[in-house]
């Protein structure tokens, strides 16, 4: 349970969420996030193959995220949302706000 | 309708930051409640996910549960666990959230019951208006609305009463 982090070699950052996203470990996703892009990460996939379930605060740490990476000039992705997860961003209309890959190697070739 | 059964007589120990989770299983062959779990959780956001499972597997054992069905009652546990522990107990160690998981014949019906002051649900916005979409907090109620079949609060609103149909 946690998040990987590996990048991939065309410079994007791809961290993947291994249990669950919700309150508990929502701040620990901004933080990795955060770090990388102090250091200068700019691409990031946030890969959902091996999630559970997402909750609202987990969605919300996503929101946030974004905005910060968009701020800065970066860019983000999503991928490996299954059914279940994919309602819950259709549900919030927050598949509107995110680029949306079936897989990471799609979502990949879209950087 | 939904039907309020009595708290438990209780509460023991699994309500202190710190301590093993505990929860309380009682089955029996009434159609109305299958299998009641009880548990009460420290104000501590860091149990949810444990609690969240321990609960649905005790609640859902031996059934035949959808993928879809057990992701949406995991999903609005942890939404109503949240509430309950940021916005109702404000993360204060000395309140506690008890919570009550039966599994009926037909459904699974869900109370949680923290100790602040209560909220009035209706009060709540809209987060998928194109205003509210960038907010980061705000959709769990909503949430918890898509996912159940039945929500009520208790009338002080730091009671809610949730019912999913199994399908």
């Amino acid at each position: 349970m946690g998040f990987t982090t590996e990048k991939n070699p065309g410079g994007v950052l791809v961290v993947r969420v291994e249990g669950q996203l919700i309150v508990g470990n929502r701040q620990e996703l901004k933080s990795v996030i955060q770090e990388a892009s102090d250091n200068g990460e700019r691409k990031f996939l946030i890969d959902f193959s091996k999630t559970g379930y997402i909750d609202s605060s987990g969605l919300g740490a996503l929101v946030s995220i974004s905005k910060k990476i968009r701020e800065q000039g970066g860019e983000l992705r999503l991928s490996g949302l299954n059914e279940d997860l994919r309602s819950l961003f259709e549900l919030t209309k927050l598949d509107t706000l995110f680029a949306i890959a079936d897989t990471s190697d799609q979502a990949l070739a879209a950087f | 309708m939904l039907e309020r059964v009595p708290e438990a007589p209780d509460p023991r120990e699994s309500d202190r930051t710190g301590l093993p989770l505990r929860v309380y299983v009682r089955r029996s062959g009434s159609i109305d409640s299958l299998v009641r779990v009880e548990t009460r959780l420290p104000s501590d956001v860091a149990v949810v996910e444990e609690a969240v499972e321990l609960i649905v597997r005790h609640c859902l054992s031996g059934t035949t549960a959808s993928q879809r069905f057990r992701f949406n009652l995991s999903v609005v546990l942890s939404e109503c666990l949240a509430n309950a522990i940021l916005c109702g107990n404000a993360q204060n160690p000395d309140k506690v959230v008890a919570v009550r998981a039966e599994l009926r014949r037909d459904s699974v019906e869900v109370e949680v019951t923290d100790e602040g002051d209560g909220f009035d649900p209706a009060t709540v916005r809209d987060p998928t208006t194109q205003d509210d979409l960038e907010e980061p907090c705000g959709r769990g109620l909503f949430l918890i609305r898509s996912l159940a079949d039945e929500v009520r609060f208790n009338p002080k609103g730091n009671s809610i009463c949730l019912m999913l149909r199994r399908k």
